[in-house]
């Protein structure tokens, strides 16, 4: 409108060029820092995952060795330590534990290292299968078969007061394992 | 009276601008030409949208997009809300529809040549339109947040840690966070409903205003190409001769097609119902068979065809050079013939990735790549494989079941494709041959040396050698005795050879 309006009296334009030239500069500088001022929170909110660097993983239980006899490879779940209230049984998370002897275990994810569907364990056939893209493991987690591009993905585990404890609390994937 | 409502309305008209509107939109002219059926799936797609933006809105009254809930409002919606089930079936069938039409809307630009000067950016609106409704369609399967969103969201996640440097962030942009948890579905809602429809929206706008400002692309005629100097002036020319208002001239078979596609969409949903939720996200239940919904099935069985090496780039290259490719086609080819008719080689690449992309996902459906989980219980040993073998043959049958070979091989027609099916092994390979393979494994085959004994193998291949008839032949010697079939194929000539 005010355009229209210039265009009726050219000489009244003329006259406040300056000062109008003046108020327009202050006005885009204003809202350039008050742009800056609104981006710098929103894009810190939502591109948060590029700030933080705090480890997401904790120690979890799986239970007590007992639940793990030797030579067997058995399903356990734990509550992933990165949880919030309103998680319901997404946050139940399963894992293999294969109990080789006394204190020696490998506790495998259950992704698949190709693209994370969960594998399954076939205790005859002694191998890991994925349902997704018919990808197979050996007992020992290293890849068999089919497109993965390496073997399970192993949690650090320890053993304390015959309890058995993995590192995890993440969804393990190839540039980032277990 | 008369007066008065003719002065309300040439008010409202003077205030509203509505004449002035109607005349530069609905009213605006086009070629005669470009009312023709194959000028319906624009306006069709469009109609889908909106349709997905009302039944979409009225889901989003009931359903809760929290991990804990999100399925237990789905069932509510399905099974309690009033018209609940219905609504969710027309929301997925109009996406069904939706991608549906809008593939078949760029074929037919993309064939009719409309893509050329001076519709580029059209074009490339619509290019951005078809990526952006993908994201729709990949959102809103993880909506319907089931086994199939969970894993289908780890899929997402394990191709997004594949990027080089940056995977680990962009995988916590993803799922924002480092596991799929709260705020993970609360992201996916906020894309499907608020992001990507506001862009969509947008784009639309800018869409159809093109299509305003540089006019509907006419009817093509072979032989009369696009020259960027006179084109300008050809169109004019046309509209001048033939131009109509596209309402009510032009809109006769988008407004039939429109009711046909409202018709489908309601019909389809009546008859097939929503599409789940399938079982509870609960990822501590295994025993699933993750899929996606049927417009990513193809990039799913890609993924399992491709060798290792060729999945980077596959995943992350491919589809920038093709999005690329998409979005040059304006500028690489702005001008010349139009028509299908001369223009051999766009045909041909459209049957190409049509059946690229029909083959796979075909074959992402069937996925004969997949271990067939239960075959080993659940698959009997068809009785022609077994009738008349020795005690030792039997115990190698029990050996090929038990061991969940089936899995991997079928017979008779039954079990895993994963491997060859084992009907007339014995044909391919010698006993010793399947000693080998057995215990050393080999192709994409695991060694089974340590999980069976010498005794187990051994059963195992005098069953396999037995596979390599498909009728097991009875003693000729007798042949009118009157003793049961199977008593008296004692010991059939399968055994002969090996």
């Amino acid at each position: 409108m005010s355009e229209s309006k210039d265009a009726d009296k050219p000489a009244a334009a003329h006259g406040n060029s300056s000062r109008r030239d003046w108020l327009l500069k202050i006005g885009v500088a204003l809202n350039v820092i008050a742009g800056a001022a609104l981006a710098i929170p929103l894009v810190g909110f939502v591109f948060s995952s590029f700030a933080e660097k705090k480890d997401p993983r904790d120690w979890i239980s799986l239970g007590p060795l007992e639940h793990f006899p030797e030579k067997t490879t058995r399903i356990a779940t734990y509550r992933n330590p990165y949880t919030r209230p309103w998680d319901g049984e997404t946050a139940e998370i399963p894992c293999w534990v294969r109990h080789i002897s006394g204190d020696q275990f490998q506790v495998f994810a259950i992704n698949c290292t190709h693209l994370g569907c969960p594998v399954r364990w076939f205790q005859e056939s002694g191998l890991f299968l994925c349902p997704c893209h018919g990808g197979a493991y050996l007992e020992d987690g290293s890849r068999a078969a089919g497109p993965p591009p390496r073997g399970l993905f192993e949690y650090s585990y320890k053993v304390e007061k015959n309890i058995l404890w993995v590192k995890g609390g993440q969804m393990p994937t190839l540039s980032n394992p277990v | 009276m008369l007066n008065i409502l003719r002065n309300v309305a040439v008010w409202l008209d003077d205030r509203l601008h509505i004449t002035a509107i109607y005349a530069s939109t609905a009213g605006h002219e086009v070629p005669k030409s470009a009312g023709s059926w194959f000028y319906v799936f624009g306006s069709a797609t469009l109609l889908c949208f909106v349709i997905q933006v009302i039944t979409g809105a009225c889901l989003a009254f009931v359903y809760i997009p929290s991990t804990n809930e999100a399925w237990t409002s789905l069932q509510y919606l399905n099974h309690v809300q009033f018209w609940g089930w219905y609504l969710r079936a027309v929301h997925n069938w109009g996406s069904n529809f939706m991608v549906a039409i809008m593939t078949l809307h760029m074929i037919q630009v993309f064939l009719f040549g409309a893509y050329k000067y001076p519709r580029e950016l059209t074009w490339v609106s619509g290019i951005f339109l078809l990526l952006l409704t993908l994201g729709m369609a990949f959102t809103g399967q993880v909506m319907r947040f089931d086994q199939d969103a969970y894993w289908g969201l780890t899929i997402g996640a394990s191709i997004t840690g594949r990027v080089p440097l940056i995977g680990e962030q962009l995988v916590h942009l993803l799922l924002a966070g480092p596991i799929i948890a709260g705020e993970t579905l609360s992201r996916f809602f906020t894309l499907h409903v608020f992001m990507i429809p506001g862009l969509i929206i947008a784009l639309i706008s800018m869409h159809l205003r093109l299509v305003l400002t540089k006019g509907i692309n006419e009817y093509p005629k072979p032989g009369k190409p696009v020259r960027k100097a006179t084109y300008d002036a050809e169109y004019a020319e046309i509209l001048r001769k033939e131009g109509v208002p596209f309402v009510p001239h032009a809109i006769d078979k988008d407004l039939i097609f429109a009711a046909l596609v409202i018709i489908g969409i309601l019909g389809a949903a009546f008859i097939f119902g929503p599409e789940g939720p399938g079982g509870r996200p609960n990822p501590t239940i295994v025993d699933t068979n993750p899929r996606p919904d049927f417009y990513f099935l193809s990039i799913f069985a890609a993924l399992a065809l491709l060798p290792d090496w060729m999945e980077v780039l596959i995943l992350f290259v491919a589809p920038t050079v093709c999005i690329a490719l998409l979005l040059a086609l304006p500028f690489i080819s702005p001008t010349g013939e139009k028509s299908y008719i001369r223009r051999p080689v766009a045909v041909l690449s459209v049957i190409f990735v049509m059946l690229i992309v029909g083959v796979l996902t075909y074959m992402g459906q069937t996925s004969p790549w997949s271990p067939k989980m239960n075959a080993w219980s659940g698959d009997a040993i068809p009785e022609k494989f077994v009738k008349g073998r020795t005690p030792l043959e039997l115990r190698g049958a029990v050996v090929f079941q038990n061991k969940q070979c089936r899995n991997c091989h079928a017979l008779g027609g039954q079990g895993g494709e994963r491997g060859p099916a084992l009907d007339e092994v014995a044909t391919r390979l010698t006993k010793e041959e399947l000693v080998r393979q057995v215990i050393q494994g080999g192709g994409n085959m695991p060694a089974y040396g340590k999980k069976l004994s010498p005794a187990e193998v051994d059963a195992l291949v005098s069953f396999m050698a037995t596979l390599h008839t498909t009728a097991p032949v009875r003693p000729s010697s007798k042949p009118e005795n009157n003793l049961p079939r199977d008593v008296a194929a004692v010991r059939p000539p399968a055994l002969h050879g090996r």
